[in-house]
């Protein structure tokens, strides 16, 4: 063993020297907290869901202001921090209201955005489906709401007027 | 003899079609209504001189919590302001020292109240201009939307039975003109 150490001591120390280099960067990593680990894709994943609080209806990652700079780099800050997507934008829409939020939540009033469109589309279909019976209905179905006696009264005076017609 | 025609019966009302007519009446008037209302709200303006103030309660930076309507027998200043609001810059030093010429008194109090902003930002700022007052961010601008702000910096002052007493939409220019928006309202 102590033949194989002084043999290999160069590469030894090279390999050791590597593993300190490589701890120590992690290290440094770490430490900074660093925000620089957090690309400009993924804060653009997070604040493309989101709306400027102040301009109105300009997403977030494509908002030129300074302010939207600032909540671009709270989002960074956040990512750095291990938040996840859900937790900012709850953390966003609790700071600057629902109106951030790009697909606000389904209650309340709000709510009516999300079902007018299903309630508009089964009014339709249902305005659809009668227009459609009405129109395939047919001739004959309408004659027994006719009672008997005034159906027999209206075909007599039918005949006559035709019958008088042909005297003309 | 001719027998009329007119008496022939009319076909049944379809009662289906009705309701369904009713519920889609409803339906319109009703979204109408919210419609209405909405824009009823938007064309109020701000909130009038001479008015109640809104009650709010602020938590401020420092986790303290300020509540208007706590503040009664004070002059309460009022201010709306945020870090990106270059505007807000310009009143900002003017603001802490008019601040430090009443904060000696017990009947007038200045609340800074952070307008859609990141604390780390408002922080900046408040150190920049060695701001001493008491100041929170507008959590999910609720106070801005009772007072119905324009934008920033806005200043509005309340007197000590909680009216609106004076509002500004721009920046002040000068610590004597925030004086003499306050001065009148004391020893009333």
């Amino acid at each position: 063993m102590a033949v194989f150490l002084r043999k290999n001591r160069f590469g030894i120390a090279w390999v050791l020297g590597l593993v300190a280099v490589l701890l120590w960067s992690g290290a440094v990593r770490a430490q900074s907290g660093s925000t620089a680990a957090v690309t400009d894709d993924q804060v653009n994943d997070v604040a493309s869901e989101l709306y400027c609080p102040v301009c109105e209806n300009t997403p977030l990652d494509v908002c030129p202001t300074q302010a939207c700079a600032q909540w671009r780099d709270l989002i960074r800050l956040k990512l750095s921090e291990g938040w996840t997507k859900e937790q900012i934008k709850d953390y966003f829409a609790e700071q600057y209201g629902i109106r951030v939020l790009g697909t606000p939540p389904a209650t309340g009033l709000t709510a009516l955005l999300y079902a007018l469109p299903y309630l508009a589309i089964l009014v339709g279909a249902v305005v659809l489906y009668r227009v459609y019976k009405a129109l395939v209905k047919p001739q004959g179905t309408a004659q027994p709401a006719v009672p008997a006696a005034e159906q027999t009264i209206s075909d007599e005076y039918i005949k006559r007027v035709e019958a008088e017609l042909r005297k003309r | 003899m001719q027998e009329p025609i007119q008496n022939l019966p009319k076909p049944p009302a379809s009662k289906g079609l009705t309701i369904w007519a009713a519920l889609g009446w409803i339906g319109l008037f009703g979204l109408l209504g919210i419609v209405a209302l909405g824009l009823l709200s938007k064309q109020q303006g701000p909130v009038q001189i001479g008015k109640a103030a809104p009650d709010f309660t602020l938590t401020t930076f420092e986790g303290e919590q300020i509540k208007l309507s706590e503040l009664r027998g004070k002059v309460v200043v009022v201010n709306f302001w945020a870090s990106w609001c270059k505007p807000c810059e310009q009143e900002a030093a003017d603001m802490e020292t008019a601040w430090r010429l009443y904060k000696d008194r017990p009947d007038v109090v200045f609340v800074g109240i952070d307008w859609t902003d990141t604390e780390p930002a408002a922080m900046g700022y408040l150190q920049k201009f060695d701001i001493t007052y008491p100041n929170g961010p507008d959590l999910a601008t609720r106070i801005s939307q009772a007072y119905r702000t324009t934008g920033v910096p806005e200043t509005y002052i309340i007197d000590q039975n909680g009216i609106l007493v004076y509002k500004k939409f721009s920046p002040f220019e000068s610590v004597s003109e925030i004086q003499s928006a306050i001065d009148p309202l004391l020893g009333q």
